[in-house]
């Protein structure tokens, strides 16, 4: 790796500071960015690692809503009681990310800020409509995923952890790449206070919903509501584990399988 | 003659736990990766990243002012250094009694570059940050020319061309076989089947990846070259006779542990060679380490063949002939076995375990923009296997045969070994039926139907396959090698030297890299000299102390390393006899050896295999006129035919009707590896090369992007690894019949799973679609390649 | 920076380039080559050791991350059991053949002990699917999963008297 300088700040706002300067980065668990470092297709003059930052822990559940901070690590998501007795489907999914070594690194905060199109929590953040906290603001799901690895972050911007609002029902299921584990296509549906929400990732360049399938579930939550839906595979992926239309297929099974999950 | 020993714990056959693993449970192996040497520098390979140009100035400014660089190299340095290039270890005829074309292969690219990956230059700096970053700025011209990746693109006459002196990029056109007999065999056949098929590019991975550190004494004129090498006297030998003209006893060549070898470690590498030179050149040991990704680009492939079969058969199911033309790639140079893997390695595996009485086979070697081509695990025979397995499914599924019945119609029955193939071999043992009624039996053929039926009600399509193979191993016998093209022996040697004490210490000219060596050889010790396991020590890898080898490759080690290691015990005790007849007054003839004790026959008088180790080093008592002091002997043995283990796999699938995804349910394999000597460690074996071989049916494949030469399944995150939970537990058993040319009946079992399993899983995967009139699947069975067969074969005639 | 660190029940302190990786620090700065490195995407597994009691990719963390946490290694993995002979999942690996060339090995084990110490008894599923993270290219991971069960076993052995 290029030589950067690391450093650790002791609270939120010396993360800030360090983080407003030229070249700086945030370090999460560091199962995205350090890869990207050590191939040298990316360089940065400072990390500022955020994975111990006090604000930036905890799971709690209040009032309909579950709070998981920021730094908190997949494995910690996955055996997680609070977040099993909330949201099931969240911890299951958090479960399934990478592979157990990755999980006990990898943060939730660090998912969200790389927004890598195959990552798994991007479909559970969307389709259970839950809001980005930042320290300086909170970015509804909508408006967080920009595409390709870009979100509505600001630079030196914060992610300290997210509210998922708790679903009367919710499922995932994902189609991994034989190779890397990531999604080829993960489908997360969730029946809510606002109606049904369905997100799929690993497809295209970014997280997406389908809205003609919400309106399918909405009017009934079974499998069978999704046969024969799916999306068009223009736009969507290609590469040589799953051409678009292959993609657009799984999209429809996955969903299908999604809302069984959702319902078992 | 090891039937009338008394049973030994520590003998042959006996499952002891394995010497080598304490020092790799614990940390303490000794890879290249892991070694320091005093001011060691660091070592970076520049690499082309196009797969085809013209490669034009090399500005090395930039570079060499990085702070710690100390060099930075190019092909026209080792050209100024008259470095040779890399040669080829064989030269095959093509039909026509023209050698293949032999283009030269220069340690560093000159003039062009020919694949993705092919190196530029090489930076050493006193860090490897400081290489890394110096490598990043070498600049490099290129003007970047058409390149072709694919063998059918290849050989098209408007192909760009990677070699003036190759037009058409046709290496060799080679063949084996009778073309008039199997021409007319096909004339009057009842009726042909017919088969096209690829069998898919491979990255062997070993998960050590490659690594290097060299170092020159100037005051001795010594240099020293650790690699990771399943041959380090051949690197000796190729290197320093023809690369860098160091002459053999100033050359000293290294294998210590090493990670797995798969063939991805039996060449010669350009990497060796630059390193070493380098070290020369610069005075100061120079290591380099491979990172996954430049391995990616940089091991030699394997398989990547495209072929057309087709087998005649009379109305009763009766193979007449069979016809085979592939086209084989071998990337952009020739490796160092590259033209004889899909060529003698490939059209004698062709006949398998059938009598199947005219072959023809021809092969076009083809170069393409690629990483050379070389063998991996297997190398040829699981091709041919792949071949000749699909295409007898298919045979019966035209003819409306049972799979079995068309096997069991054409098979070599036990009673007709010796058995000469139309093909150049002939296989010495073997009981192919045997191995496929046994098989069928733990697998439950039979009841087969009934678990269909049960998956269908899930939803859910159910196969089985069967691959009855036999493979040709053990390499080889010099002199048939010699006239295929080797251009070297293939014989192998050992050395037994024991210590005063009755310790032993064997020096092996094969090389262990995960095979357990150190207990199977130390077995066949104990066996022979009667001392147990504890008392024997194994060394091979290092040219220094081992006498000479040919190393580990073509599941050669126990076949050729331990006959040769048993005739060397024969003259350790051929000798102790001598020593024990003087000492006992007795006749030679009458001293017999068993169990460790020489003994007068027919009576009391004994003396211990310690008694004689001490007195021929303390020769007080010793038959000094007409016997050397000291117990050392060295055996050289060069086989006298291949070996020939086989088997039957039985595979069973199931496949998600919504997704294409196979799931692998079942797998049993009974194998013939002759005399075993160790269970656990063939099991071992035969797990790992079965995964391989299941690897390639359903998930691996080095995929090239047609249009830039890219290698898009560079990395781990692209080319898929088969991990422990593909695989559902593997019955593995053997079923053997003893090998009537090696010492001990060995006939060698490392890459047999490799061979049997591509074909087992496909035809489970091709049983399970029948119902949807699909005949063929190519590998790998991806689910998006599943899915799309079964979309196209529900798809009402569509193509009609 | 200036580090400290415990390594294999031993405090550490060095200095290393900040954008030093773990597994670098472990093996070029103290010796500790048992920990390999077979991969540079962060899969294989070869590199995996304990920090905090946890498996982890030393290859895809900073040696700064580790600062002031407590990192086992496969060297020091035997004498966590009290003796100088073999921890018992590394016994395991050797009476169940669950190795052959050495190189994946450290990081099954590491992995390994880690997932048994709260699965006393898991089912073959289980295991296969506990080595997701880990890549061995020789044994076809049939050895390698008995191994992880008769570990387990082992480890577990006596705490329930």
């Amino acid at each position: 790796m290029q030589p950067f300088t690391f450093r650790r700040p002791a609270d939120l706002s010396e993360a800030s500071a360090l983080l407003a300067a030229e070249g700086a980065v945030a370090l999460g668990g560091g199962m995205s960015l350090l890869p990207v470092l050590k191939q040298r297709l990316a360089a940065h003059a400072m990390l500022v690692d955020l994975s111990r930052l006090p604000p930036l822990q905890g799971i709690s559940a209040t009032d309909g809503v579950l709070y998981v901070g920021a730094g908190t690590t997949h494995a910690d998501v996955a055996a997680s009681p609070v977040v099993a007795g909330t949201i099931p489907a969240l911890a299951a999914l958090a479960g399934g990310i990478g592979d157990p070594q990755v999980r006990n690194r990898g943060t939730l905060g660090g998912v969200l800020a790389n927004a890598d199109p195959a990552a798994d929590y991007p479909a559970a953040v969307l389709a259970l409509g839950a809001e980005v906290v930042t320290d300086r603001r909170a970015i509804p799901a909508d408006a967080f995923f920009r595409g390709l690895f870009l979100t509505a972050l600001e630079p030196g911007e914060i992610i300290t952890g997210v509210r998922f609002p708790v679903p009367a029902a919710a499922g995932y299921a994902k189609f991994r790449s034989p190779a890397s584990r990531y999604a080829i296509v993960g489908v997360f549906v969730a029946r809510g206070a606002g109606g049904v929400r369905v997100a799929v990732t690993g497809a295209a360049s970014s997280v997406f919903r389908v809205p003609q399938m919400e309106r399918a579930l909405d009017a009934a939550f079974t499998r069978d509501a999704l046969a024969g839906l799916t999306v068009p595979p223009e736009g969507l992926n290609g590469d040589i584990h799953a051409e678009p239309s292959f993609r657009a297929h799984l999209v429809g099974v996955m969903a299908r399988r999604a809302v069984a999950a959702a319902l078992a | 003659m090891l039937d009338n020993l008394p049973a030994n714990p520590t003998g042959i056959g006996a499952s002891i736990l394995r010497k080598e693993d304490r020092r790799f449970l614990t940390g303490r192996g000794n890879y290249v990766a892991d070694l320091k040497r005093p001011g060691m520098t660091f070592g970076v390979f520049v690499r082309s990243p196009h797969a085809h140009a013209s490669l034009g100035a090399i500005d090395t400014e930039a570079a060499r002012v990085v702070p710690g660089v100390l060099a930075v190299l190019t092909g026209a340095d080792l050209a100024a250094d008259e470095v040779g290039g890399i040669p080829c270890g064989w030269g095959i005829t093509g039909r026509d009694g023209q050698p293949m074309k032999e283009p030269a292969h220069p340690a560093l690219a000159l003039g062009k570059v020919r694949y993705v990956g092919d190196a530029v230059a090489f930076v050493v700096a006193e860090t490897a940050e400081a290489a890394r970053q110096a490598a990043d700025v070498v600049e490099v011209a290129y003007d970047v020319l058409p390149s072709v990746v694919n063998v059918l693109d290849a050989v098209r006459p408007d192909a760009p061309v990677l070699f003036d002196e190759a037009p058409g990029n046709l290496c060799c056109d080679w063949e084996m076989g009778d073309r008039a007999a199997v021409d007319a065999a096909f004339a009057g056949a009842a009726h042909v089947a017919r088969l096209s098929l690829v069998n898919n590019r491979l990255v062997g991975n070993p998960m050590e990846p490659r690594a290097a550190v060299a170092e020159y004494d100037p005051a001795g004129d010594r240099t020293t070259l650790w690699t990771t090498s399943q041959f380090p006297h051949v690197v000796r030998l190729l290197m320093g006779n023809f690369v860098l003209k160091i002459p053999q006893h100033k050359l000293r060549v290294v294998a210590p542990d090493v990670g797995g070898g798969f063939g991805v470690k039996q060449f010669h590498y350009a990497e060796e060679a630059v390193v070493t030179w380098a070290a020369r050149r610069l005075g100061r040991a120079v290591k380099w380490v491979c990172e996954r990704s430049e391995g990616f680009i940089s091991d030699a492939h394997g398989r990547d063949h495209v072929t057309e079969a087709e087998m005649a058969l009379d109305e009763t199911g009766k193979f007449l002939a069979l016809r085979v033309s592939t086209l084989a790639n071998m990337g952009g140079y020739l490796s160092t076995f590259g033209p004889n893997i899909p060529t003698n390695l490939y059209a004698p595996l062709l006949a398998g375990v059938y009598t199947t009485p005219a072959i023809h086979c021809e092969v076009k070697c083809v170069f393409t923009n690629t990483v050379p081509v070389d063998a991996y695990r297997g190398a040829g025979r699981p091709e041919a296997t792949f071949v000749l397995e699909r295409l007898v499914d298919v045979c019966a599924a035209e003819l409306g045969m049972d799979r079995i019945a068309i096997r069991r119609r054409n098979m070599i029955t036990a009673d007709a070994y010796p058995y000469q193939t139309p093909v150049m071999v002939q296989y010495d043992s073997g009981d192919p039926v045997g191995c496929m009624d046994r098989a069928l039996e733990i697998a439950d053929w039979a009841g087969f139907p009934a678990r269909r039926e049960a998956a269908a009600r899930r939803g859910v399509y159910r196969g089985i396959g069967i691959s009855t193979y036999i493979e040709a191993c053990g390499l080889a016998p010099s002199r048939i090698a010699i006239r295929l093209g080797a251009r070297g022996g293939l014989y192998e040697s050992a050395a037994i030297r024991v210590h005063p004490t009755g310790h032993v210490t064997a020096l092996m000219g094969t090389h262990s890299h995960g095979q357990g060596h150190e207990t199977t050889f130390a077995q066949i010790v104990s066996e022979k000299l009667g001392v147990p396991v504890e008392n024997v020590d194994i060394v091979f890898g290092d040219t220094d102390r081992v006498q000479f080898g040919m190393g580990t490759y073509g599941s050669r080690s126990l076949v050729v390393g331990g006959t040769a290691l048993s005739k060397a015990a024969d003259k350790i005790i051929l000798k102790g006899r001598k020593i024990a007849a003087h000492q006992m007054e007795a006749a030679i003839d009458d001293v017999v050896f068993e169990g460790g004790t020489f003994r007068v026959a027919g009576t009391d008088r004994t003396r211990s295999f310690e008694e004689i180790s001490l007195s021929a080093y303390v020769p007080a008592d010793f038959p000094l006129e007409i016997l050397e002091p000291g117990l050392e002997e060295q055996a050289f043995y060069d086989p006298v035919n291949f070996t020939y283990p086989g088997g039957a796999h039985i595979a069973e699938v199931e496949i998600d009707r919504e997704t294409g995804s196979v799931r692998l349910v079942s797998y049993v394999a009974v194998d013939d590896v002759g005399t075993v000597i160790n269970p656990m460690i063939v099991a071992g074996q035969l797990h790992g090369g079965i995964v391989q071989g299941v690897g390639q049916a359903l998930c691996e494949n080095a995929a090239y992007d047609e249009g830039s030469g890219q290698l898009v399944a560079g990395s781990f995150m692209d080319y898929c690894m088969p991990r422990a939970d593909m695989m559902p537990r593997m019955h593995v058993e053997t079923h053997n019949t003893r090998c009537s040319h090696t010492d001990l009946g060995t006939k060698g079992c490392g890459e047999m799973g490799t061979i049997g399993s591509p074909a087992a899983v496909t035809n489970a995967i091709v049983n399970a679609l029948s119902g949807l009139g699909i005949t063929h699947v190519d590998m790998p069975a991806s689910p998006n390649r599943i899915w799309r067969v079964m979309q196209t074969a529900q798809l009402p005639q569509a193509a009609e | 920076m200036d580090l400290m660190l415990e390594v294999n029940g031993q405090t550490v302190r060095a200095s290393a380039p900040d954008e030093t990786l773990l597994v670098d620090f472990l093996r070029d700065t103290l010796g500790l080559t048992g920990t390999h490195v077979g991969c540079d995407t962060s899969q294989c597994g070869a590199c995996v050791v304990h920090v905090d009691g946890r498996a982890v990719k030393s290859c895809t963390m900073l040696a700064a991350s580790a600062d002031g946490s407590r990192v086992l290694t496969i060297e020091g993995l035997a004498a966590t059991t009290g003796g100088n002979d073999l921890h018992p999942m590394q016994r395991a690996f050797h009476e169940n053949h669950g190795l052959q060339c050495g190189f994946c090995t450290p990081g099954m084990v590491m992995t390994a002990v880690a997932y048994a110490a709260d699965h006393a008894a898991p089912d073959e599923a289980d295991v296969r699917a506990a080595l997701e993270g880990n890549l061995c290219r020789c044994t076809g991971y049939q050895n390698i999963v008995a191994s992880v069960i008769a570990g387990a076993a082992a480890m577990h052995a006596g705490k329930e008297a």
